[in-house]
C-alpha cells in the first residue's frame, strides 16, 4: 500500500476517516471521489476524536476514550478491517491528574503524537504500542495556570514542521498555542496578537482559546487559527498573529483548514454567538484565497434554510489530489465533500453520530 | 508471596464491553489469586493492557467500574478467599 501522489490517475480509494460520538467510521469513495459507501463503525461505544492515517506505514489511528476504561489509542494495519489498542505509558503517573481521552493523533516522521485531555503531549516511537510523556510541555511554567474551557482542557492541535523534526506546534483549548523547537524538551507561548475577550488581562501570554491551528502549504511557516475570538493568520511560524476576521459572518466557529499546494488559500466554517450553529441556519464553508484579505462564502449543494449545525474544531480536512477535495462532518451527523475546492457541495453520509473529526487518506 | 499468605482460586466474570477488547477472553474464567490487585495482574498477564482498562493510575480501581468480590464491592487490597466469586461490572449508562 502506497500514497496516492498529486495528479496521479483514479484508480485508488479515498477513504474519508471519521471519528464519532460512538466510534471510528471509514467512509469509502473511489479515486474520482464517487460512489460513496459508509463501512461498519469500529471502537464501538467509545467517544472517538480523531482518526488518521499514516502514510509511512500505511496504518489506521484513531483516539478516543470512555468514561468505563479510560483512552485508548487504536491502530488498524489493514485499513481497518483488525484493530488492537494501547495505552501503555500513556499516564501522568500515580500521582498525576487521569487522562480522560487522547484528542489528537499525528504521524509524523516516524514517531506517532498523542495529544491529550487533561491537556498534554506523548510520544510513541513504536507504532502506538508503548507512549512516552513529552514532559517538557507541561514543565512550562504556566501549566499550574492552565483551566479548562467549555470543550474541557484538551489537546487538540498538532502541527509538526514540515521538515525539521525538533519544531512542533500545538494547540490547546483555553491555553493557546505553544511551540518547541527543540524536539519537546522547553516550549514557548505563541499567542501574540490574539484576542482572549473572556479573560480580564488585555495580553495575556496564555489562557486564548485557540480551537483550530493549520499550516499553510509550501513549508512557509504560514499558520492559520481558528479561536474563540476571531481568525489569524501568523507568517513567522506563530511568533506574530495578524487578525483576518473581517468580511467573515462571525468571528466564532471550529475548524480551519488550508490547502494543500497555495497557502494562501483557507477555509473556515463561522458559527454564530448564540447557538453554535451556522448563521441564519443557512449552512456554508467560508474561502479565503489572499491570507485572509477577503473572503467568498461557498454554499452551493449546502442546506440554505434549517440547518442547526455546528462543525467542531477537528471535523474539516482536505484531500491533496487536484483540485482539492474538502469534508466536513456536523454535529448533527451529516457528512459532506466538496471536489472543486469548495465551489460546490455534496452529502456523501448521513444520519452519523455527532461528528468530532474528519481526516482524508488516500490509498492505492 | 508473604508467608501465611495463601493463594485462592477465584471465579471471576467479566463483562462483555471488556472482553470485546481482548480477543479470545472469556466472559467467565479461574484465576489463581490472594488479592483483587494480584488478579488483575493476573489478567493483565494473559491479555497485556486490561489492567489499564481497570485501573487508573494511582493505581485504583476505575471510577465508573466496580469490581464485587463475594457480592461486596472491593478495593485492589481486597483479600481473595477460596472460591470468592469475582464481578467486574461497569456502571450502567445509556444514550
Amino acid at each position: 500500500m502506497g500514497e496516492m501522489e498529486v495528479g496521479a490517475d483514479m484508480s485508488g480509494k479515498v477513504l474519508v476517516l471519521v471519528g464519532t460520538k460512538k466510534g471510528g467510521f471509514i467512509v469509502e469513495g473511489s479515486g474520482a471521489r464517487s460512489d460513496w459507501q459508509v463501512h461498519e463503525p469500529f471502537s464501538v461505544g467509545w467517544p472517538t476524536f480523531q482518526v488518521a492515517h499514516d502514510p509511512s506505514s500505511g496504518a489506521l489511528l484513531a483516539g478516543g476514550g470512555n468514561e468505563w476504561y479510560g483512552p485508548a489509542v487504536w491502530r488498524s494495519d489493514d485499513l481497518g478491517k483488525t484493530w488492537s489498542h494501547s495505552i501503555e505509558g500513556l499516564t501522568y503517573g500515580d500521582d498525576g491528574p487521569t487522562i480522560k481521552a487522547i484528542w489528537e493523533v499525528k504521524p509524523a516522521q516516524g514517531v506517532i503524537y498523542a495529544g491529550v485531555e487533561p491537556a498534554g503531549l506523548f510520544r510513541s516511537e513504536d507504532g502506538g504500542k508503548t507512549w512516552q510523556h513529552v514532559s517538557g510541555l507541561r514543565e512550562h511554567p504556566s501549566c499550574p495556570e492552565w483551566f479548562p474551557g467549555g470543550g474541557g482542557l484538551c489537546l487538540h492541535s498538532i502541527i509538526p514542521h514540515p521538515t525539521d523534526p525538533n519544531q512542533l506546534w500545538v494547540g490547546m483549548s483555553a491555553v493557546g498555542t505553544f511551540h518547541t523547537a527543540d524536539g519537546g524538551k522547553s516550549w514557548t507561548t505563541r499567542n501574540k496578537n490574539v484576542r482572549a475577550d473572556f479573560l480580564p488581562t488585555p495580553e495575556p501570554e496564555f489562557g486564548h482559546c485557540v480551537h483550530s491551528l493549520a499550516l499553510g502549504a509550501n513549508g512557509s511557516m504560514r499558520l492559520y487559527q481558528q479561536n474563540h475570538c476571531g481568525v489569524y493568520r501568523s507568517d513567522d511560524g506563530g511568533a506574530n498573529w495578524l487578525e483576518i476576521t473581517a468580511g467573515l459572518p462571525s468571528e466564532f466557529g471550529f475548524p480551519m483548514a488550508a490547502h494543500p499546494r497555495d497557502p494562501e488559500t483557507a477555509y473556515v466554517i463561522p458559527l454564530n454567538a448564540e447557538g453554535r450553529y451556522v448563521p441564519d441556519a443557512s449552512a456554508a464553508v467560508w474561502r479565503t484565497r489572499d491570507g485572509g484579505g477577503g473572503w467568498e462564502r461557498l454554499s452551493k449543494g449546502l442546506p440554505q434554510k434549517g440547518a442547526y449545525f455546528g462543525v467542531l474544531r477537528q471535523a474539516m480536512a482536505m484531500d491533496t489530489l487536484d483540485p482539492a477535495g474538502i469534508y466536513f462532518g456536523t454535529g448533527c451527523g451529516q457528512l459532506y465533500a466538496s471536489q472543486d475546492e469548495g465551489e460546490s457541495w455534496s452529502l456523501i453520509a448521513d444520519h452519523l453520530p455527532p461528528i468530532s473529526s474528519v481526516k482524508v487518506a488516500l490509498v492505492d | 508471596m508473604p508467608a501465611g499468605v495463601t493463594t485462592a482460586v477465584a471465579i471471576v466474570y467479566l463483562p462483555a464491553s471488556l472482553v470485546t477488547l481482548f480477543p479470545g477472553a472469556p466472559r467467565r474464567l479461574e484465576v489463581e489469586a490472594a488479592t483483587v490487585a494480584a488478579l488483575v495482574d493476573a489478567l493483565n498477564a494473559r491479555w497485556p493492557g486490561m489492567r489499564d482498562r481497570i485501573c487508573a493510575p494511582g493505581p485504583s480501581i476505575r471510577q465508573h467500574i466496580s469490581v464485587f468480590v463475594d457480592g461486596e464491592r472491593s478495593t485492589l487490597t481486597t483479600a481473595l478467599n477460596p472460591a470468592s466469586v469475582v464481578h467486574v461490572i461497569p456502571a450502567v449508562s445509556g444514550g
